[in-house]
């Protein structure tokens, strides 16, 4: 287990390697001059000047890698074309926000999805099963933009029960500590502040979970009908034991192997669907920043952003990796 | 009373499943090319694949929800009921409600959008732009895939290495933020997203055909041709291809659906099709802000049209790999 998490690490290297050459290449492949395309378009030729020393830009390709590596993994992403902030600095401004939907969504999808599985499952080819699986394929085959306009037109427009965008109401009071508004609220003891967060974070985490919800709640119900299937689970019922117990007790423990690799899979639909909720409800998180940077022909902010991303989604592979020997110890990794 | 309901639909549904009997045309076709008629009994593997995919019930459904829009995308000059695209735009008309109410103008069934643009014709004609971008797409994503799969499977070694390196570090990117970073090198547009999400699904595909040529490379048939001598390119045109074809398909039609979606997800975004083209998902974001203002038709919708084309799709994709992949076969 100890050698697999090491292995796994030693392996990440080459990954991360490869993904930061990706990040590096698109400001060369990126047409015009790369000093340029790093400043914006009013910039001094001192400042030309300055970047290209900075940059060793006249200097051979893998060495101006070299330095730009350097420069990265000391935290200097350069500085923002339209803002002229620190890339580092707009990115972990924006990154709390990011997390904490994501980590919504997930809740939900998880909930929501592991919920109906089970009970799919428990109630093969009933009504209900039909309606969840039903409503699980439309989820597959849904765009996240479109479900998200439409919560915003019923729950927003129409019945006017929570707010169509944005992170918190304006005008009130909110004490940043960590940027996790939700943590922030709670641990200031602002329950305002926490009512109004928690109310624009529903409907972009439904939006956002909604997929994986479905794919949560098909696997779980195939995997649940597999174990039902299974020997233990007749002696579980022969000798008695309530189907309640037998269900929630033992099925959904065995079940939940494949329910994990599809949670960690759905970590990059959430990321790549954060980009479009984020735009649907005006969320300031990475996703937005992404699209923004893109559209302003942004470089640095876009190479930084997307570094980020690549990361996040390696590493959350790699933990979902991971998990699986703890939840099911007959996976042995060579 | 019951009993009759049933037996009504099982008559109906006989009816239908009467269009869906292809084999009658199979061997019709084969008694022309062949003269000669097929044994009654014996079915042919066509035959039985054509009869395992009637049975699948979610398949049927899903070719038909793909022929349908097909057949607008073809025909949509001739269905669709008003210019898609008006110039100048009939701004008098603009975000009238469709046939359901009574202020909905005459002949524009779904409504119009905020340039008095028919929401229908709109939709009919974003079906071929589509389609386009879903056969586009693949067939990039197919060509790149072969030459990478190929390549990296059937001469092994540090080849296959370095090519499956290279297709994990792609794999370590979301999807649609790799074809964000394409398209931010390469430019916005509809052509620009086509090759962007071609480029980002051939590791997919470049995986899936590895696998089967890996497969392939190792039966006898390959290994009697070499004995007589065929060249390596030979080989793998004639004999390696054809039999990775049924992955392709079933892959290469769930991949369909996905580059639709990614492609409505890039017009959305505005980094794929610009206005005023017809794209499903650029139509959802110009609407999207008139739904405070109560014009809810204009941005649900082409929404709708992208669920059906996905969904469509999604089952066809599962029906053909229930049929044509032999190694899911029970």
């Amino acid at each position: 287990m100890k050698w697999y998490i090491i292995k796994r690490l030693a392996m990440l290297a080459p990954v991360l390697i490869g993904v930061s050459i990706i990040a590096f290449s698109l400001i060369h492949l990126a047409p015009g001059d790369p000093a340029r395309t790093m400043l914006g378009e009013r910039a001094t030729q001192e400042q030309l000047n300055e970047i290209r020393e900075k940059y060793g830009l006249d200097e051979p390709l893998y060495v101006q890698y070299v330095i730009w590596l350097n420069d990265v993994l000391h935290g200097d992403l350069g500085r923002s074309i339209t803002t002229h902030e620190q890339v580092s600095k707009e990115i972990f401004d924006r990154f709390p926000n990011t997390v904490e939907l994501s980590i919504a969504a997930m809740l939900f999808a998880i909930l929501i999805g592991g919920i109906a599985g089970v009970i799919s499952a428990s109630k093969q080819y009933s009504i209900t099963d039909y309606t969840f699986m039903g409503i699980a394929l439309f989820g597959i085959s849904m765009p996240v933009f479109w479900l998200g306009i439409m919560l915003m037109m019923i729950f927003g427009v129409w019945l006017g029960w929570l707010p169509i965008g944005g992170r918190i109401d304006l005008l009130i009071p909110y004490q940043k500590i960590t940027g996790f508004m939700v943590f922030d609220s709670i641990i200031t003891g602002n329950l305002e502040a926490l009512i109004s967060v928690l109310r624009h974070l529903i409907l972009p985490a439904i939006a956002l979970g909604t997929i994986p919800m479905a794919m949560i709640a098909r696997v779980t119900r195939s995997s649940m009908l597999e174990v039902l299937r299974q020997d233990f689970i007749r002696t579980e019922r022969a000798k008695g034991l309530s189907e309640r117990a037998v269900i929630y007790k033992h099925a959904v423990r065995n079940a939940m192997v494949p329910v994990v690799t599809v949670i960690g899979l759905n970590t990059g639909l959430l990321l790549a669907g954060a980009i479009l909720t984020e735009t649907v409800f005006s969320w300031p998180g990475l996703g937005r920043l992404v699209v923004e940077a893109v559209y302003e022909r942004d470089y640095p902010l876009v190479v930084g952003s997307i570094l980020i991303f690549a990361i996040i989604f390696v590493i959350v592979n790699l933990i979902t990796d991971i998990f699986y020997t703890y939840i099911d110890p007959r996976i042995h990794y060579e | 009373m019951k009993r009759k309901m049933k037996i009504k639909n099982k008559v109906k549904y006989q009816k239908i499943a009467r269009i869906f009997q292809f084999r009658n045309l199979y061997s019709s076709i084969n008694n022309l090319i062949f003269k000669k008629k097929i044994s009654g009994k014996r079915e042919t593997k066509t035959e039985e694949m054509i009869r395992r995919f009637r049975y699948n019930k979610s398949a049927v459904f899903g070719l038909i929800l793909i022929l349908l829009l097909v057949f607008c995308a073809i025909f949509a000059n001739f269905i669709a009921p008003n210019d898609p695209t008006p110039s100048p735009p009939e701004l008098e008309n603009s975000l009238k409600p469709g046939s359901w109410s009574e202020e909905g103008l005459e002949n524009y069934p779904l409504g119009t959008d905020m340039l008095g643009r028919c929401i229908l014709s709109r939709i009919l004609y974003g079906a071929r732009i589509s389609l386009t971008v879903g056969f586009v797409a693949v067939g990039i994503a197919t060509l790149l895939g072969i030459a990478l799969g190929v390549t990296a499977g059937y001469y092994g070694g540090w080849i296959d290495s370095i090519l499956m390196r290279i297709v994990d570090i792609m794999f370590s990117f979301p999807g649609l933020l790799l074809a964000i970073v394409i398209v931010a090198v390469i430019g916005q547009g509809l052509d620009k997203a086509m090759i962007a999400i071609g480029i980002v699904y051939s590791p997919q595909m470049a995986r899936i055909i590895r696998g089967s040529v890996l497969y392939v490379k190792e039966t006898e048939y390959i290994e009697a041709q070499r004995a007589i001598g065929s060249s390596n390119w030979r080989i793998v045109i004639r004999h390696v291809l054809p039999n990775s074809l049924a992955p392709i398909i079933v892959y290469g039609t769930l991949m369909m659906a996905s580059a639709i979606l990614d492609a409505a997800a890039l017009g959305f975004l505005g980094l794929g099709a610009q206005p005023p083209a017809p794209e499903w998902g650029a139509m959802l974001s110009e609407s999207r802000f008139y739904i405070v203002s109560g014009a809810w038709w204009a941005a649900t919708f082409p929404g709708i049209a992208i669920i059906f084309a996905v969904l469509g799709l999604n089952l066809l994709g599962d029906g053909l790999r229930d049929i044509l992949d032999p190694r899911l076969k029970t």
